[in-house]
């Protein structure tokens, strides 16, 4: 399991590296270095085995189901980044410890590189493909966060998110890829993936996996043309270019493209977009690396460079070529990384990056001078460094690829006209910052840095020099152990010697070295062409392009739709039901009108039927004379409620009838507030639009109504009226539906009716609304508020009312009534007393205060429902008995009567809540009356 | 009959019952401990019947005693008992969060919250079409009142359109349940599949119209294309608790839209299945695409947000829509991560928008806030969450429906979308923190002369944020379980059969 603490050691280090920097900023530094060699500790007990040939493989199920374990894998090439990381971490974290100035935050940046280092870990010993791609994306998240590390840099913000943006595109490409790849082999497991390279590539969907899959690897490595982030990445501090640049980040892409080598190359698909991608890339990084003023900026461009030069060597496929592109990977990783510390030591010491105005720094530090120079000759590719080695291979490579192949000439050609740029380049990165003439102007006077500065530059200028003299005794067992995790079998024979003859390689390389000699001295002309070709070709103003092409399509259309407009919603809905509605029919293929037999059409119900469309015509006709409006739609719901009395469905119309009244009084004290006419604010073409989408909807529910109507109607019905008074004990089978067969609906409802108080009551609450004094036309209201007869009359109604109200409860369980009626009924009677009497004298009398009258009712019919689970049965199971009372004679004793008086308290107080709130802003609005003093 | 299966429907009625009636007695303190406490034993109540149902019982609980299809019941199965789980948890949080003084300055949020609740539990649990009807009319005014909470012009705009467009919405859920009653004469849902199945094709037509209508109110309420526009405003303009407590509102359409499509209208319902197959899959697919522009066009936070729940419907409803077992598996863990991840980002952008003054949630840079490091932590991590990256639970969500794509034949447009819409979702969300912590400069002034002044954020509201985000840890970390009981969730949709015995108890053709 040691492989498991390889990594999680780093994510556990982060929060312990920056939370000891409370205690002095340098602790964080020491945490981070102890946390990396803890790591490297916890990774040596399984360094010998893939030397012994074995892939170690730890396991930890998460989601067995989904194929998606905790599972690491331990070969050479895992090895040999795992390494590569946590050796240039410790380095990293040394050189950083001095690099960084006193304001920068210590333990935020140690938590981040330790956060990344963790990622970066994940990826090159995860076993599984999905795994692989989380830690993926983390180092792509970690590096967002390094990058923009100094955050009040507005080029460090924009080159973070950039650098997220594009590695973000990739990974997201990437997993897509993958989840084909598993798809194909039936696992995302190394192991399994690795071995079934024949399936993978006979598989019809190989292209669109590969691409997708190589989209990552390209994004991530800054091939072209996904290059353009890596130089904005160069606004982080130069630690973190030296140890994402070099090793690490950029280094996961061809990482990538090394782990699924066997499996996804052999195809021209592979050969044709890697080889394309690394060539275009190899150049273009070349050439304008030469043309950078800023160092930093020519390192990011090389960087570009070797990234394409090791992706070209892996597109050519061949066992020989993978072998050149790990030991490429090797010594980029060395020189690229001291370069950059030298970079940032020129950075820290002169106080500026542009070398227009570095010159001659040989005279100030000689020695960071020998170390930079032992470097760049390693990039060159100068015999006796290890870059040579590497790009002589490479050279060789092209050759013997090209050697089968029509135009044969062009691929060798090309590389070395990028050998010519890298050897411009590195001459010119040696000879303007240290020669060239003196300084010029620099902010600082630059001095040698501290000791230990230094130290992780000399480690890695050994390393070129060591692996450039003697590869044999030193490079050699790692790069063998490493081919072969590659290649997942043994390498081919190959020669790490430095002198192999007079052959084509050895050639090329002079002609790389002789030719960059000579463009470096002729490069005044060429940096005259190159001012002039500059915007040609830049990546960047196409993202930048893309990216405020996407906001603004994405604000236009947002604009578009989302315009707040109801109307528009409402619209949309209607026509959405509508064309559902339609299609769904028109899909079953039945005819409109069923088979029933339809009734005959008696006059009385032909003359309702005309009377309610004329009423309903006449409401639209009047619909700006809102009030006129209000007492036609009153007449509507009369209308209806007669309809129901001739269908015989009593209980139906008295509750009609009952709403009717109380929403017609509750508009009406709305409407109080409102225009009385409401104005015409829409355009005719609107209007045309608004009526006939109103025609096609009526239409809709018209033809439905009649499809449901024309066909013979069978339900459940038939069980309640068999089962309403055996079962539920009442003759009224509306009732007993209303508070037994479906009681638990009837809870609900209340619910909502107290809601609906409840939440009138919170609107109107702090709610103050002038009122007019006088109507539409400018008469002036009638301020005889309290008629006299009206008020002696109500008072006479009321207990009148209440009997009325009681007799409806109470009978209503076998006849037409029950708790709702009867709570509209006195609802009607009190609220009467309000508008007789007004609000403060009736508030002497009657409470108003009515929640707990709600709350009462809801908990009524809770309990009464719960009771039932007293005697085992289920909620709202009713019981019933027939007592005998003298006088009254025989009278039923229902449970259900009780729930009904549930019903009955929130009708009534919900009822009362709407209306006397309304009222009594009525009563607030109106001048010259005192606002009663309501709690 | 076991009592529990109700138990999470009437205990939610019963204490907003007792907050409503305790509002003059006890003071405001004590209230929020008991509303604390009730969502505590919510929480309990439903992990009881969690246990009873996880095995694949499915508990049936009929109303009054009425034998099914006569009376109401109430259905236990994997799908209620987790849609009850993610909701209470979540309730649980966004109350922790208003007790911290959200809640102060309204008469009846305590109440409403209950009843809320006892609207979405009863949504999920009832068996019954019209029983469905009245919860989502609970729901309705409920959140009306809660969206209203302590007013302001926009709230009470956004809160009129929602109740405008919604009461259209109850009047075609009548229009459809009316029409499938007076066709099928039935409104338990199990009888309703019985008897859709076998439906003579002279009423075929009727009944496809039926269930479309169904489908435009569920549609309505999921807020999928095109009938999402009520959701930015609504969710955007209310308070933060209201808003967090939202983030499963969608979800009850895309239940119902689950519920009435696997089991009505579902592969084994003859000549009315996979009704709305036709439609599902493209809407969600565009629902996605059309909110990632939402996501990239809005200026302020909150409206992001509010958008990327858009994107959150259009890609759960995929991964309905696609109707495998493991898409429908996936799709359910999918819908935890996302109620949670939502509702932390609602609290956050709260959080945010008190610590900028005046400024608020406008994506405009301007003064540090206070404790910016912990705050924007949270908010990487929140973003994180939402925009699907490794490795929390919104990567293996996208991960799991990606994976149950893959063999369909539409494998190109899921994968085209879902990637495409995580891209940009990241790149806004960058845009969006970079604007908001990184070119943040100066202090910001304690007592703002002009309008609001900046309140930095304490630990009591930054609880339930981690709270949320812990949840999604939570998700990660035991992914495997809960995918296989997400899974098995699916596997028991797919069978309406079971469900359809459970509930009608002989065994029936069907």
């Amino acid at each position: 399991m040691n492989l498991f603490f390889v990594v999680l050691i780093p994510f556990l280090g982060a929060g312990l590296a920056a939370w000891v920097s409370r205690f002095g900023r340098l602790q964080s530094a020491w945490m981070a270095g102890g946390v990396t060699l803890v790591a490297l500790i916890a990774l040596t007990p399984s360094l010998p085995a893939p030397f012994l040939g074995e892939t170690l493989v730890q396991r930890i199920p998460w989601i067995p189901a989904l194929g998606l374990d905790l599972v690491l894998r331990l070969d050479g090439l895992g090895l040999l980044f795992a390494l590569m990381v946590l050796g240039m971490g410790l380095l990293v974290i040394l050189y950083a410890r001095y690099y960084l100035a006193e304001r920068d935050c210590m333990g935020r940046f140690y938590g981040y590189l330790l956060l990344f280092m963790g990622s970066m870990l994940g990826i090159v010993l995860s076993e599984n493909l999905i795994l692989l791609l989380m830690f993926w994306e983390l180092t792509s998240l970690s590096s967002f966060l390094l990058i923009s590390y100094w955050q009040h840099r507005e080029d460090a913000r924009t080159g973070a998110r950039m650098a997220l943006a594009v590695t973000g595109l990739g990974g997201l490409a990437m997993l897509g890829g993958f989840v084909l790849l598993g798809e194909m082999v039936g696992s995302y497991d190394l192991s399994v993936v690795l071995a079934n390279g024949e399936l993978i590539r006979s598989d019809p969907l190989y292209t669109p996996m590969l691409v997708l899959i190589l989209l990552g690897a390209f994004t991530k490595s800054a091939q072209f043309p996904f290059h353009f982030w890596l130089p904005h990445a160069m606004a982080a501090p130069t630690p973190v270019s030296a140890y994402l640049h070099s090793a690490t980040l950029v280094k996961a892409g061809v990482f990538l493209l090394a782990r699924l080598f066997p499996v996804l190359s052999g195809t021209s698909q592979w050969s044709i977009l890697v080889i394309g991608a690394g060539l275009a890339t190899l150049l273009i990084g070349a050439y304008f690396a030469l043309f950078k003023h800023d160092i930093k900026g020519l390192l990011a461009y090389s960087t570009i460079s070797h990234l394409g030069l090791i992706t070209l060597l892996f597109g050519i496929g061949t066992p020989l070529a993978a072998v050149a592109g790990v030991f490429h990977i090797i010594n980029h990783a060395t020189f690229k990384a001291s370069l950059f510390m030298a970079a940032g030591i020129i950075d820290h010491e002169c106080g500026t990056r542009d070398m227009r105005r570095i010159n001659g720094l040989w005279r100030y530090m000689p020695y960071t001078g020998t170390l930079a120079m032992v470097a760049a000759a390693a990039m060159a590719g100068v015999p006796l460094f290890n870059g040579f080695l590497s790009k002589e291979m490479f050279f060789g490579e092209t050759v013997t690829f090209s050697a089968n192949h029509t135009w044969d000439w062009l691929l060798p050609a090309a590389v070395v006209v990028a050998g010519i740029f890298a050897v411009a380049y590195s001459l010119r990165f040696i000879h303007d910052v240290f020669f060239n003439g003196d300084p010029i102007d620099l902010p600082k006077t630059p001095h040698e840095p501290p000791r230990w500065m230094k130290v992780p530059v000399e480690i890695l200028v050994a390393i070129c020099l060591l692996v450039g003299i003697l590869p044999a005794f030193t490079v050699a067992p790692l790069l063998y152990v490493a081919a072969t995790g590659v290649l997942q079998t043994a390498p081919p024979d190959y020669d790490l010697a430095i002198w192999h003859g007079v052959n084509a390689a050895l050639i090329m390389s002079v002609i790389a070295l002789i030719g960059g000699i000579l463009i470096y001295a002729g490069r005044r002309p060429l940096f005259n062409l190159a001012t002039k070709l500059e915007g040609l070709l830049d990546a960047r103003a196409v993202f930048d392009g893309l990216l405020k092409g996407l906001l603004a399509l994405a604000g236009a259309v947002t604009r578009i739709l989302d315009t707040g407009s109801l109307q528009r919603m409402l619209l949309v809905f209607i026509l959405s039901a509508l064309t559902l509605g339609t299609v769904g029919f028109l899909g079953g293929g039945a005819p409109l009108t069923g088979d029933r037999d339809l009734l005959p059409a008696d006059a009385v119900s032909l003359l309702v039927t005309i009377a309610l469309i004329i009423v309903a015509l006449w409401t639209v006709v009047l619909h700006r004379r809102r009030l006129t409006a209000l007492i036609v739609m009153g007449a509507l719901g009369l209308l209806v409620s007669l309809i129901f009395v001739k269908f015989s469905a009593p209980d139906l119309a008295l509750t009609q009838l009952s709403v009717e009244v109380v929403t017609i009084v509750l508009l009406l004290l709305a409407l109080y507030f409102l225009p009385q006419y409401s104005p015409a604010e829409s355009s005719w073409p609107r209007r045309v639009r608004d009526i006939g989408v109103a025609c096609l909807a009526g239409g809709g529910a018209a033809a439905l109504t009649w499809s449901v109507l024309t066909r013979p109607y069978e339900s459940i019905a038939d069980y309640f009226l068999e089962n309403s008074v055996p079962g539920g004990g009442g003759a009224n089978v509306v009732n007993v539906i209303l508070v037994d067969f479906r009681g638990f609906d009837t809870l609900g409802e209340i619910s909502v009716l107290a809601l609906a108080g409840l939440g009138i009551y919170a609107m109107l609450k702090d709610l103050r609304l002038p009122g007019p004094t006088c109507d539409a036309r400018g008469r002036p209201w009638n301020w005889d508020m309290h008629p006299v007869i009206m008020a002696a009359l109500t008072r006479l109604l009321l207990p009148l009312a209440l009997l009325v109200s009681a007799f409806i409860f109470l009978r209503g369980h076998n006849l037409p009534g029950g708790g709702f009626i009867a709570g509209l009924i006195t609802a009607i009677a009190l609220i009467m007393q309000y508008l007789a009497n007004g609000v403060e004298w009736t508030h002497v009398r009657m409470t108003s205060n009515l929640h707990p009258v709600i709350g009462a009712g809801l908990l009524i019919g809770l309990l009464t429902g719960l009771a039932s689970l007293v005697f085992g049965y289920p909620f709202l199971t009713s019981a019933f008995t027939h007592v005998h009372w003298p006088v009254i004679g025989d009278f039923e004793l229902a449970s259900a009567i009780a729930f009904d008086l549930g019903v009955y308290l929130v009708v009534v107080g919900a009822t009362l809540l709407i209306l006397v709130h309304l009222g009594l802003m009525h009563h607030a609005s109106h001048p010259g009356e005192q606002e009663p003093n309501h709690a | 009959m076991s009592h529990l299966v109700i138990a999470p429907v009437l205990f939610p009625l019963f204490a907003a019952t007792l907050l409503l009636l305790l509002r003059r007695v006890m003071p405001l303190r004590v209230r929020r401990s008991l509303n604390l406490v009730a969502l505590v034993i919510q929480i309990l109540l439903v992990s009881l019947l969690a246990q009873r149902v996880a095995g694949g019982e499915i508990l049936v609980y009929a109303l009054g005693n009425w034998p099914a299809p006569y009376g109401i019941v109430m259905v236990a199965d994997r799908l209620s008992v987790w849609m009850l789980l993610v909701t209470s948890l979540l309730a649980f949080f966004a109350m922790l969060y208003a007790v911290r003084g959200t809640d102060a300055g309204s008469r009846h949020f305590h109440p409403l919250f209950q009843l809320q609740l006892f609207g979405l539990s009863g949504a999920f649990l009832t068996g019954d079409l019209f029983n469905l009807f009245v919860f989502f009319e609970i729901l309705l005014l409920a959140s009306y009142g809660l969206l209203l909470h302590r007013g302001g012009a926009n709230r009470v705009r956004a809160g009129l359109h929602f109740v405008a467009l919604n009461l259209a919405g109850s009047t075609l859920f009548l229009f459809a349940v009316g029409t499938l009653y007076a066709i099928l004469g039935t409104l338990n849902m199990a009888d309703l599949a019985v008897k859709a199945a076998a439906i003579p094709p002279e009423n075929l037509g009727v009944v496809r119209a039926a269930g479309l209508l169904l489908f435009a109110v569920f549609a309505l309420k999921a807020a999928l294309i095109p009938l999402y526009l009520w959701l930015p405003a609504a969710y955007s303009s209310t308070s933060a608790p209201v808003a967090a407590l939202f983030a499963i509102m969608t979800k009850v359409g895309a239940y119902s839209i689950l519920r009435v499509y696997t089991l009505i209208f579902g592969a084994e319902a003859g000549p009315v299945a996979d009704l709305i197959g036709p439609w599902l899959l493209p809407l969600a697919l565009a629902t996605m695409a059309i909110g990632t522009l939402g996501v990239l066009a809005a200026h302020e936070l909150r409206r992001q947000v509010a958008y990327l729940v858009v994107v959150s419907v259009g890609f759960l409803l995929t991964a309905f829509a696609l109707g495998t077992e493991a898409s429908i598996g996936a799709g359910l863990y999918y819908l935890a991560h996302t109620t949670f991840a939502a509702a932390a980002f609602f609290l956050l952008a709260d959080i945010i928008a008190m610590g900028r003054g005046t400024l608020a949630d406008r994506l405009d840079p301007g003064p540090i806030i206070a404790n910016a490091s912990l705050v924007g932590a949270l908010f990487f991590i929140t973003a994180i969450l939402v925009s699907g990256l490794p490795p929390l639970s919104g990567f293996l969500g996208k991960y799991m429906v990606l994976n149950a794509a893959v063999d369909l034949p539409s494998m190109p447009w899921v994968f085209g979308v879902i990637l495409t819409a995580g891209l940009f979702g990241v790149i806004a969300l960058a845009r969006s923190g970079s604007l908001l912590f990184y070119r943040a400069e100066g202090l910001i002034e304690r007592t703002g002369a002009a309008g609001r002044s900046a309140v930095g954020p304490n630990w009591g509201r930054l609880l339930p944020v981690i709270g949320l985000l812990l949840l999604c840890v939570t998700l990660v970390i035991w992914a495997g379980p809960l995918s296989e009981y997400t899974r098995a969730t699916a596997e028991q949709l797919l069978e309406p059969g079971v469900y359809i015995r459970a509930v009608l108890g002989d065994p029936r053709p069907v």
